[in-house]
């Protein structure tokens, strides 16, 4: 028997900010992802964008191979989407016009009034956002995937090879995270 | 793309799911790298139930379709899992992913979702991904110009 009030002190330890916006958020990532999938066939991952839009200006033959090229208009639509999505998420829940006990408002970064919408903004510093900007870039690409490629279609295609690159990439980044954090750099 | 890749409701399918999965990042704070750090931190441990959940949702809607039925309606792509063959790039570039992650709580799909939420300073992360992704082409481009690597690296 677990004692309830050590399992409710360990949970709320754990999860201090609750645990329900991000099981809808995640739920919203999969919809998503499960609306392209059931009509088109395609698991859409969010780092292709990234090389299929360079294929708009570069000749490198690395970023003309025929999957960017071929996909590079509706990666443009897609990532669109993500941004207007989230701006529908700005509009609604971040500007306090819906509100639900099962929305967390931020905790961190700066809230800004802008002519009624309610905008956020990070606090961590350009070099970090630039310098990790840049490994990712180099990382997704060459790992063939990122976090919703690899992490959410490859790990919900129980892909050995997607499991084996988050596994990697979660215990590199909380290795990082933890010495940064370690060495004072805030936020 | 394809004729059927330019189809209105192929282009209107993908805008409606680049929306929800935007508006998922926003609700789970995703978009926010101060977030993502915590969890990286191990301080809040919520991201988690973000990438179980889009990942059980997805895993069950590709396990059921591939079960019904044999291709996707638009496109008459045959459905199937994500499956990316293993080689030590998938190692490498996950470890250079994790640094980047880990210093900086941005990964792709969150930051274009981040822009979104009026968050104009990832614009020098979203740059910073952009140089990465075309300093890796470069560099491969190069490799496979002098011959050193084989074709076919995925």
């Amino acid at each position: 028997m677990i004692d309830p009030l050590l399992a409710t002190l360990t949970f709320e330890t754990l999860f201090p900010n609750h645990i329900w916006h991000y099981l809808i958020g995640g739920i919203f990532i999969g919809l998503g992802v499960s609306v392209i999938y059931l009509g088109t066939g395609i698991t859409a991952g969010a780092s292709t964008f990234l090389e299929s839009t360079l294929s708009y200006t570069s000749r490198l033959p690395r970023l003309q191979q025929h999957r960017f090229v071929t996909s590079r208009d509706w990666r443009v639509v897609f990532t669109l989407g993500i941004v207007i999505g989230a701006g529908i998420y700005a509009l609604t829940f971040q500007s306090g016009l819906l509100t639900s006990s099962l929305h967390q408002p931020a905790t961190a970064g700066q809230l800004q009034d802008v002519g009624g919408v309610t905008i956020w903004t990070t606090e961590v510093s350009w070099w970090r956002l630039l310098g990790g900007g840049v490994l990712i870039g180099i990382g997704t690409r060459l790992g063939k995937g990122c976090t919703s490629g690899h992490g959410v279609c490859g790990v919900g295609s129980l892909s050995q090879t997607s499991i084996a690159n988050v596994a990697t990439f979660m215990v590199v980044a909380i290795g990082t995270a933890l010495l940064v954090g370690a060495a004072g750099v805030s936020p | 793309m394809t004729n059927d890749e330019q189809s209105g409701a192929f282009v209107a399918l993908i805008f409606v799911g680049g929306i929800l999965f935007g508006f998922g990042l926003g609700f789970s704070h995703m978009a926010q790298p101060e977030v993502v750090l915590s969890f990286l931190q191990l301080v809040d441990l919520g991201l988690v139930f973000v990438m179980g959940g889009a990942a059980t949702v997805t895993a069950g809607t590709i396990f059921l379709a591939m079960r019904f039925r044999e291709n996707a309606p638009l496109t008459g792509r045959p459905y199937e899992r994500r499956l990316k063959s293993m080689d030590g790039n998938v190692l490498s570039g996950g470890s250079i992913f994790g640094v980047g992650w880990g210093l900086s709580g941005i990964c792709p799909g969150a930051a274009y979702a981040s822009l979104g939420v009026g968050n104009y300073p990832i614009l020098i992360g979203v740059a910073g991904m952009f140089i990465g992704a075309y300093l890796q082409a470069y560099w491969r481009s190069m490799r496979a110009e002098s011959g050193a690597a084989a074709v076919g690296a995925d």
